[in-house]
């Protein structure tokens, strides 16, 4: 079992993907700590619109240009910063206004853009311009090449599909060819497809109301000479993300659900050719040493130690609910590596502190950039840590 | 019910749906977004868009946002050949994902549908209490916005009244409540008092009730512990490995009960806790014990 620095060697970009509530936004900040403490400036960006990332980076808020981590504040908690840390968080609707001043001819095809209504939709809610404008901001910063290696917090997408599928359904929509030719009234199309285009024009009106249908034409005029930039850009983001210094990590915890879902996403990640780094599983409950036997002598053994027989019975039984989660996480994480066909599996004990802060991370990297073995014997309690870093 | 990603909300979901089919009431549990989160705790096959009953007065479905739009167009169009017309035409699907938060919209629509006494739907069951395993945090704000974004947007036609009925319905106090569903840990304190702040504020809805799930139980004393801590540097595998479970176990339960006492600091509805269920896979069985526990 590699561990996090080896899987992340020579790489420029890192994305944790996977699903809600698994830890991914906790598990990015502390591999751009662990790395940046390691010498590489690094930059981790998020989406996610509950600010967690924030809190435990100890920013009183991120935005859209990327802030450094105070120095101090990993000091504080007797942590070695050899680079430097930066974080932002993502602002999908300001990303994409940036995207269309950018790839728009003019300033009045600019503002025809920004002023539309449904343009002021999609860009706040639209289901997939979040992550598509995740993706833009990691294509630039890369292009802008001011960080060793950025590390991307995806948002908790329920489904994970839609996060690779975002760049792809966004620019169809907005290229749209399909759509504007019938949105014209006039068109040459329109008069080609004939009077059941028109009829169906009319009974969508009737459902949805004038005015969507009129702003909806207008968002496809004022976009029509920003179309072919928009494919160009998608197409080397794809690029992008294909690249071999690029490195998808899925993030999980050991529940069977969330599994069944790291083993899809990870599907999808071979299926669209976009290279697959390791699988990390979260609040994993390790499973105790090898115990002699059944372990049914256990709680006459405590029994005997503790001098009180309720308490031994009672240690006994938190014991035995205790292994009984830890079997489970074992059994889910062998089907688990038996179907992704990797040893690459890194897994992170489920801490007695849950982790919010600089020193959270830090617990949390001793076991992300550990051996396999060395992971097994932090959890276990048989050894110390090694010098703390992030 | 909503809450941030992974708090267990299907599972309180289906435990709050079990509670009211006890009590008599005809109850379904809707998962919104294709989701089959329900059906698979009682090992069901997928239910699909279809009523599906799962025990005893307890019914589930799972909302697909096309197959609504579809049944919403139905009940529009009286006519048969304008409806064939516009299912047969690819335009339409193009329109119908082109125009933003229509799929939210027509999800909540069939929401809407399933609550009344007077069902659309040909043949539609009456249900006492209808619980949507709404999206998580961030998404459900935006989700539960919908019909009055909608409204604005579209100024006139029967979309928008039709969006001003459901906005109404939403934040009508006495039709609908929101239940949140917690995790005694930081962060999911931080987002649940924040989200009953948006919800209350932003949506207008009702926050009825906080769920704070999986709770430790409280095995060992302050003295106990104490006591332990001597047999978890020991000698003996087992005994050593049965004191470091207990320890940790017992600074779990405490720091579980700061963030209890925190997150009831920070909210105003009344917080009903949930204990953590040890068990390897939650099905049913487990569901039910929680729904006991729910009063």
């Amino acid at each position: 079992m590699p561990s996090i620095g080896e899987i992340l060697d020579g790489k420029g970009i890192c994305i944790c993907a996977g699903s809600g509530g698994v830890g991914k936004t906790t598990t990015s900040a502390a591999i751009a700590s662990g790395m940046a403490a390691r010498g590489l400036k690094v930059c981790v960006l998020t989406i996610d619109p509950a600010k967690r990332l924030a809190d435990s980076l100890g920013l009183k808020e991120l935005g859209n240009e990327a802030k450094r981590v105070d120095r101090k504040l990993f000091e504080a908690q007797g942590v070695e910063m050899e680079g430097e840390l930066w974080a932002m968080m993502l602002d999908a609707k300001a990303t994409f206004d940036e995207l269309v001043a950018r790839q728009a001819p003019d300033e009045e095809s600019r503002d025809r853009v920004l002023n539309n209504r449904i343009y002021q939709q999609i860009s706040n809610a639209l289901a997939g311009s979040q992550e598509y404008m995740a993706m833009e901001k990691l294509f630039e910063l890369h292009t802008e090449g001011r960080f060793d290696l950025l590390v991307l917090d995806t948002p908790p997408t329920r489904n994970a599909l839609d996060f690779l599928d975002a760049p792809r359904r966004l620019t169809q929509f907005i290229e749209g060819r399909s759509l504007r030719v019938f949105m014209r009234p006039t068109g040459l199309a329109a008069r080609v497809a004939g009077r059941s285009a028109s009829v169906m024009l009319s009974v969508f009106k009737r459902i949805v109301g004038f005015d969507l249908i009129a702003d909806l034409a207008e968002f496809f005029n004022a976009f029509s000479g920003m179309v072919d930039g928009f494919q160009a850009r998608a197409k080397r983001v794809n690029s992008l993300l294909a690249d071999r210094r690029t490195c998808f990590l899925v993030v999980c915890g050991p529940q069977g659900e969330p599994i069944d879902e790291a083993v899809y996403f990870h599907r999808k990640l071979v299926e669209a050719k976009l290279p697959f780094g390791g699988v990390i599983v979260n609040k994993v409950h390790y499973p105790a040493e090898r115990l002699r036997g059944d372990g049914a002598d256990l709680p006459a053994a405590l029994a005997e130690k503790l001098g009180d027989e309720d308490l031994a019975g009672r240690v006994a039984e938190n014991f035995a609910d205790y292994q009984a989660l830890a079997e489970r996480d074992a059994r889910n994480i062998e089907r688990l590596a038996a179907e992704l066909r990797t040893k690459g599996v890194i897994r992170i004990p489920h801490l007695d502190e849950d982790v919010h802060d600089l020193g959270g991370l830090a617990e949390i990297n001793r076991y992300l950039f550990a051996t396999g073995e060395e992971r097994m014997a932090l959890a276990a309690g048989r050894t110390q840590p090694p010098r703390r870093r992030a | 019910m909503t809450g941030k990603g992974g708090v267990g909300k299907t599972t309180v979901a289906v435990a709050l749906g079990q509670r009211a089919a006890a009590e008599g009431k005809r109850t379904i549990v809707c998962e919104v977004a294709s989701q089959e989160n329900a059906s698979r705790i009682f090992d069901h096959a997928e239910v699909g868009f279809h009523e599906v009953e799962m025990e005893e007065n307890l019914w589930s479905i799972s909302i697909d946002p096309d197959e609504s739009m579809r049944e919403y167009v139905l009940l529009q169009l009286k006519v048969r050949a304008m409806r064939d017309l516009l299912f047969r035409s690819r335009i339409f699907g193009y329109l119908a994902a082109a125009t933003p938060g229509l799929k939210e919209l027509v999800t909540i629509g069939k929401i809407w549908e399933l609550a009344q006494l007077d069902r659309k739907v040909k043949s539609g069951r009456k249900y006492d209490l209808v619980i949507v395993d709404a999206p998580a945090t961030g998404h459900g704000i935006g989700f539960l916005q919908t019909p009055r974004t909608f409204a604005a947007i579209a100024r006139v036609g029967p979309i928008h009244s039709q969006a001003q009925r459901l906005d109404s319905f939403i934040t009508d106090r006495e039709q609908t409540g929101v239940a949140i569903v917690a995790l005694p840990e930081e962060m999911p304190v931080n987002e649940s008092a924040a989200l009953e702040h948006d919800l209350r504020e932003e949506v207008g809805v009702a926050v009825d009730r906080i769920y704070m799930n999986g709770l430790y139980p409280e095995r060992f004393s302050k003295a106990e512990a104490e006591s332990l801590s001597g047999l978890a540097g020991g000698e003996d595998g087992a005994v050593r490995a049965a004191a470091r479970a207990a320890l940790s176990e017992h600074g779990r339960a405490r720091s579980q009960r700061a963030q209890l006492a925190r997150l009831r600091r920070r909210v105003e509805a009344p917080v009903k806790t949930l204990p953590f269920l040890f068990e390897p896979e939650l099905g049913p069985e487990a569901a039910r014990r929680l729904s006991r526990r729910l009063g």
